[in-house]
């Protein structure tokens, strides 16, 4: 039932309602609105009893082992939190001036020290406050640099089939051509058919390495010597930045601009839309280019960098400076690693993705790519499954909710049928992994002599299975009071 | 087994083109495609009077799974769109060969067809597929 549905006209909670209204008489009477805001009147108890029920149905990194391909579900720890909602850094007015914010100042320059120098770029910016902003900013950077140089032939961005799914979309919104390069079928780029792509009309190419196969690309080096060679710069699409983490380095491998999904790789609570974080980092050519504001430091002082100072910058994202809560929260990740921590995420990530994939293996299912070693996360094929048992990838996934195991990634990337994307992330035990195992054998058996069992599932969720066909043919956003609400 | 019908030509991307006898030419996608994509629930269709080139991207088929380009086989001008699809997008599903057909091309160059896949051609590449 919806918190709107139990309101009762002048039920209240007495104890939380405000004590004054606003003065609103400097407000024009055109813009005021005319009745009240439908607001659900309930009590206090009504209140905590719906919202902590609604969180009880949440299926989350806190209550469930949440492999979701790609997303990289990892553990959100604990001290993050506490140390971003300092009062110092909670009741800090964003407008407030330099002068008594330094150190807020302080952290955003250390963590842009700090990715700068695992990323291997030249120069970062926390401006982005989502990894889709940030890949909208590196674009737009690409787009910028061309532009400086007088260069608008370069109209194409190349993006590999197993590119992450945004990117194509990223360059369209930029004002660029997006153009498939197909994979092969050992799931690196097919270079072939890149060197015949490039041209004079490209202005460069987003990779996601390790891909969304789960597999890191060995020609990088190649590869970004072709694009260069053409003229094109080389974006990386840093969500699978986990698998190599303190390993390898975008900016090693030529890379000239990066996105960072703190909410994946430096663990940042996300999903539900909620607040992310997309830093941007590049190469000294397009270091101009980047979003405002910056933070520099000035002798023992730190201070916001403007468009005043970066003329060619492309410009604000957000009307401050990012998403702060979550930067706060990123910083303290970072630092509670270090360097020798940040390699060991990546280790431990890859260390626990192949031994999963080796014991599904072993257990008879597909890999998508079993001559390959897996990065952080891997793909197996339920084509035959859905062949021989009638009982497809989407099954699986909803029956592992019974199980008591969030979903794998399913049916992305979309050139491997039937796939389940899985990663496990660095912070599960062996005994978790183990049991994940256990229970997509036990599916798999549940298939072969009960199929109806699993193709109805899930049977224990508050929700059972939807109908997402019907939910993306008739469209129902919106709760509308009987009422009062036109 | 999906069906693939004899009197059509096809592309590799799995659309397929039926040729009429006045100079126009019916796209839609093939029942190995919407097999493959699942449940449509969305269709754009391009605009009457567009002029495209052939293998150009103009229109775009969303499923449950995934939104798809699709790529007209044969260069021209779209003369005719399938307006039942707006509301009913599932007659793809139904009927991918017929009702969910998704445009009509005044065609530029008849000759050009011969460039396309025949049936047994198509087949081979689903085989190829499997």
């Amino acid at each position: 039932m919806l918190i709107q549905e139990q309101s009762r006209p002048g039920r209240r909670a007495a104890a939380q309602a405000p004590l004054y209204s606003a003065e609103v008489s400097d407000i024009p009477v055109s813009a005021r609105r005319a009745a009240p805001l439908v607001l659900p009147e309930v009590s206090e108890l009504q209140a905590v009893r719906h919202y902590t029920r609604l969180s009880q149905k949440n299926f989350s990194i806190d209550t469930h082992f949440y492999p979701l391909g790609s997303c990289t579900m990892k553990y959100n720890p604990r001290a993050c939190n506490t140390l971003a909602m300092l009062p110092g850094f909670l009741a800090r007015h964003p407008a407030a001036p330099d002068s008594h914010g330094q150190g807020l100042l302080a952290c955003l320059f250390e963590l842009q020290e700090m990715l700068k120098e695992v990323t291997g770029m030249h120069a970062v910016s926390l401006a982005p406050s989502a990894g889709a902003q940030g890949e909208f900013a590196g674009v737009a950077m690409i787009r910028a640099y061309h532009r400086a140089r007088n260069d608008s032939a370069r109209t194409e961005i190349l993006v590999p089939d197993a590119a992450h799914g945004t990117n194509p979309a990223s360059a369209v919104m930029c004002g660029f051509v997006a153009r498939e390069i197909p994979t092969g079928s050992n799931g690196d780029v097919d270079i072939a058919a890149l060197r015949e792509a490039v041209g004079p009309q490209t202005a460069g190419i987003m990779l996601t390495n390790p891909s969304t196969v789960g597999v890191f690309d060995r020609n990088i080096v190649e590869i970004a010597g072709i694009v260069h060679a053409a003229g094109g710069l080389l974006y990386y699409d840093g969500a699978n930045l986990n698998a190599i983490l303190g390993k390898v380095r975008p900016g090693d491998m030529g890379f000239d601009v990066i996105h960072m999904n703190l909410h994946k790789t430096f663990s940042t609570p996300h999903g539900g839309g909620g607040p992310g974080a997309g830093p941007v980092g590049v190469s000294k050519r397009l270091e101009p280019f980047l979003p405002v504001p910056l933070v520099v430091q000035d002798g023992d002082d730190y201070r916001w960098v403007s468009e005043h100072e970066r003329p060619q910058s492309i410009g604000r994202l957000t009307a401050f400076g990012g998403n702060m809560g979550i930067l706060l929260r990123a910083y303290v990740y970072a630092r509670m690693l270090g360097r020798e921590g940040m390699k060991r995420v990546s280790e431990f990530s890859t260390l626990n993705a192949n031994y999963l994939m080796t014991r599904l293996k072993a257990a008879g299912f597909d890999a998508a790519y079993p001559q390959r070693r897996a990065s952080h996360e891997f793909i197996i094929t339920m084509k035959r499954e859905a062949r021989d048992l009638g009982v497809n990838a989407m099954d699986f996934a909803k029956r592992l909710l019974d199980y008591g195991f969030h979903a794998p990634t399913t049916y992305f990337p979309l050139l491997v049928p039937e796939c389940l994307l899985i990663e496990p992330t660095e912070t599960e035990t062996k005994e978790e992994l183990d049991d994940f195992v256990a229970a997509l054998i036990a599916i798999r058996e549940e298939a072969r002599t009960n199929p109806e069992l699993v193709k109805g599932a899930p049977h224990t969720m508050p929700v059972r299975r939807l109908d997402d066909v019907r939910a993306a043919r008739q469209l129902d956003l919106a709760w509308r009071s009987s009422a009062n609400c036109t | 087994m999906s069906a693939v019908h004899a009197d059509l030509h096809y592309t590799k991307t799995h659309e397929w083109v039926k040729v009429h006898g006045d100079g126009t030419a019916t796209v839609g996608i093939t029942d190995h495609a919407q097999e493959a994509l699942g449940d449509i629930v969305f269709v754009e269709t391009p605009e009457v009077g567009r002029q495209v080139d052939a293998g150009d991207g103009c229109a775009v088929v969303e499923s449950v799974k995934a939104a798809s380009d699709i790529y007209t086989p044969l260069a021209g001008e779209v003369v005719e769109v399938n307006a039942a699809l707006a509301d009913t997008p599932e007659l793809i599903n139904q009927s991918a060969y017929g009702d969910g057909w998704i445009f009509t091309l005044r065609v530029a160059d008849p000759g050009a067809v011969s460039g396309l896949l025949d049936a047994a051609g198509y087949q081979a590449v689903l085989d190829a597929e499997v």
